[in-house]
């Protein structure tokens, strides 16, 4: 019986090593020095660890402008989305309305699109209105998968309040609006936490839209950024992508890591675009 | 309050759906973009791509890789979920955390570090499989063939898949009463008929919704064949759907055929997870 326990956790260990070895090669290469790098026999970790790459990477033409990019397209995405899907997620979870059903119908039929499919109608509309290079057109292009998504999420974890606590308070004398400040938005904290990250996530990792919407270098974001990195110079600067992609993963891998636990459960109730 | 609210959610979904469905009855270039007008041309677009050689051989070649990558990540996501109920707790903390880690990898990021592993010249794949005496990797180009690159696709895509279909399995499990289990040992059934006839019928509905969510975004997944193939050396002989269409509608500035290939692909994959579609559609009208 101990043997067979040891065998599971041998293998268990096994399976650890293999899913994240990608990751520690990443962190690794972005410390070692150049000639470790391009050596036929791979170091594993590197006993004189380098900043080199990474002070090489933050130097880089369009690494600031792109992460400030970066930044307000998520902020703003994120705020605008959450706060519509609060309100529809509450319609959707407590009130009956003409056309809901298509409304649900929309919701899910937008996250089977392909995403190079969706792009062609927001490219050809965004240029319609002189939107193609601005940051205010892939805002509005991010919300079309934020906002599906957030509904769908937020709308499941309303689902989780009993009614009566509202309806009680309601007896009580509250008005709508004090319904929503003093028992709704408490209790759901923890799941607009959970569904902004989220979409912080997304929209930080999205690149397709980003890499057609925004032609001037100065304008795109991070994830653009690193997609130009080795196609710039012929003989690759493995550390320096490698170090550029450790700084790109890296406000992602912290903000996954807060809200895991609280989110798993929302990804199974609804459909996420991963 | 809330009316205006799913006016305007409506509005910036159902606006570029009902765009894209009428430029797929246009013709519609560059030219046209610049004037703001399409010419409708009826349905010549669906018409042009039915009849075009490479749609076919793409779908083809894209269903075969969807069910490869299905396949591989919902086996191997239910074995390493069943493999978490096993392990002791240190090991299960382990694992799962580096699970979560690597599914918090952007994948743009993922793409640059499996073109690194996975170089001819010093990529440490080549290395560990020669000296595993797997056989001779050295200067092995892993993107010499279709069958190769898109190989390396696939586990690229169902690596980053794993940990998500994993965890979630592994929660199901957790809806496994115990008691069942013990009560199917007292009576003598072994470990596959327990799994077979207790485990299997409870993960059914997750295994379900798991498997319609891989197959909506493994076929229409873009970014990670794009840049780990490279943009250079994508070409109509290891297209798959999304990249056929980015190619023939945004590069070619084709949008009406462009608009009509993603229609065509929606309802493809529309059909392919109608269970799934269904039930999120039943859910959804629940309250």
């Amino acid at each position: 019986m101990k043997s067979r326990q040891l065998g599971w956790d041998a293998l268990g260990i096994a399976v650890f090593v293999v899913m994240v070895f990608p990751v520690f090669w990443m962190i690794s290469t972005a410390f070692k020095p150049n000639d470790l790098i391009v050596s036929l026999t791979p170091t594993w970790i590197p006993l004189h660890p380098t900043l080199d790459h990474f002070t090489d990477a933050i130097h880089r033409p369009y690494f600031w402008a792109d992460v400030k990019n970066s930044l307000i397209i998520v902020c703003v995405t994120v705020a605008l989305s959450i706060a519509l899907a609060f309100l529809a997620a509450i319609a959707l979870a407590r009130f009956g309305f003409a056309g809901r059903k298509l409304f649900v119908v929309l919701v899910i039929g937008i996250q089977m699109l392909p995403q190079a499919g969706l792009i062609i109608p927001l490219y050809v509309v965004l240029a319609r209105y002189h939107q193609v290079n601005t940051l205010t057109g892939v805002i509005v292009t991010y919300m079309t998968f934020v906002l599906p998504f957030s509904v769908w999420t937020l709308r499941g974890f309303l689902l989780g309040i009993p009614k009566e606590l509202e309806e009680a308070a309601m007896v009580d004398g509250s008005t709508r609006v004090g319904v929503f400040v003093k028992i709704l938005l408490p209790l759901m904290g923890p799941g607009l936490v959970a569904t902004s990250v989220f979409a912080f996530i997304t929209t930080w990792n999205e690149y397709i839209f980003a890499r057609i919407l925004l032609n001037d270098q100065s304008k795109q974001t991070v994830t653009v950024w690193l997609s130009y990195f080795y196609s710039t110079n012929r003989h690759t600067d493995w550390g320096a992508l490698m170090a550029a992609s450790t700084l790109t993963a890296v406000p992602v891998v912290v903000f996954f890591l807060l809200v895991q636990r609280r989110i798993a459960f929302g990804l199974t109730s609804g459909a996420v675009r991963g | 309050m809330i009316a205006p609210v799913v006016v305007t959610i409506a509005l910036i979904l159902g606006y570029p759906l009902y765009f894209l469905v009428r430029l797929s009855l246009q013709q519609y270039g560059l030219f046209e973009l610049i004037r703001h007008q399409g010419v409708g041309v009826g349905l010549a677009n669906y018409r042009s791509v039915l009849h075009d050689q490479i749609f076919w051989h793409t779908l083809v070649r894209t269903i075969v890789f969807t069910a490869a990558n299905v396949a591989l990540t919902m086996v191997l996501g239910l074995l390493i979920a069943l493999l978490l109920v096993q392990v002791s707790r240190p090991v299960r903390v382990l694992l799962s955390s580096g699970l979560v880690l690597v599914w918090s990898m952007p994948v743009v990021v993922a793409v640059q570090v499996w073109y690194w592993m996975t170089n001819f010249e010093n990529g440490v794949v080549n290395y560990v499989l020669t000296q595993l005496h797997l056989g001779s990797f050295e200067q092995h180009d892993w993107y010499a063939s279709t069958f190769s690159q898109l190989s390396m696709v696939t586990l690229l895509i169902v690596w980053g898949a794993l940990p998500f279909v994993a965890i979630t399995l592994y929660a199901g499990l957790a809806q496994v009463p115990p008691d069942l289990l013990e009560a199917a040992s007292v009576d003598g059934a072994g470990a596959w008929m327990k799994f077979r006839d207790i485990t299997l019928p409870i993960l059914r509905p997750i295994l379900l919704i798991l498997t319609s969510l891989s197959i909506i975004w493994d076929f229409g997944v873009f970014t990670q064949p794009y840049l780990l193939i490279g943009q250079s050396k994508v070409t109509p002989g290891n297209f798959l759907m999304s990249i056929y269409l980015f190619e023939e509608g945004y590069f070619k500035s084709d949008y009406g055929r462009g608009a009509a290939i993603s229609l065509l692909m929606l309802a493809i994959v529309g059909v392919l997870s109608i269970v799934y579609v269904r039930r999120m559609v039943r859910i959804g009208v629940e309250t």
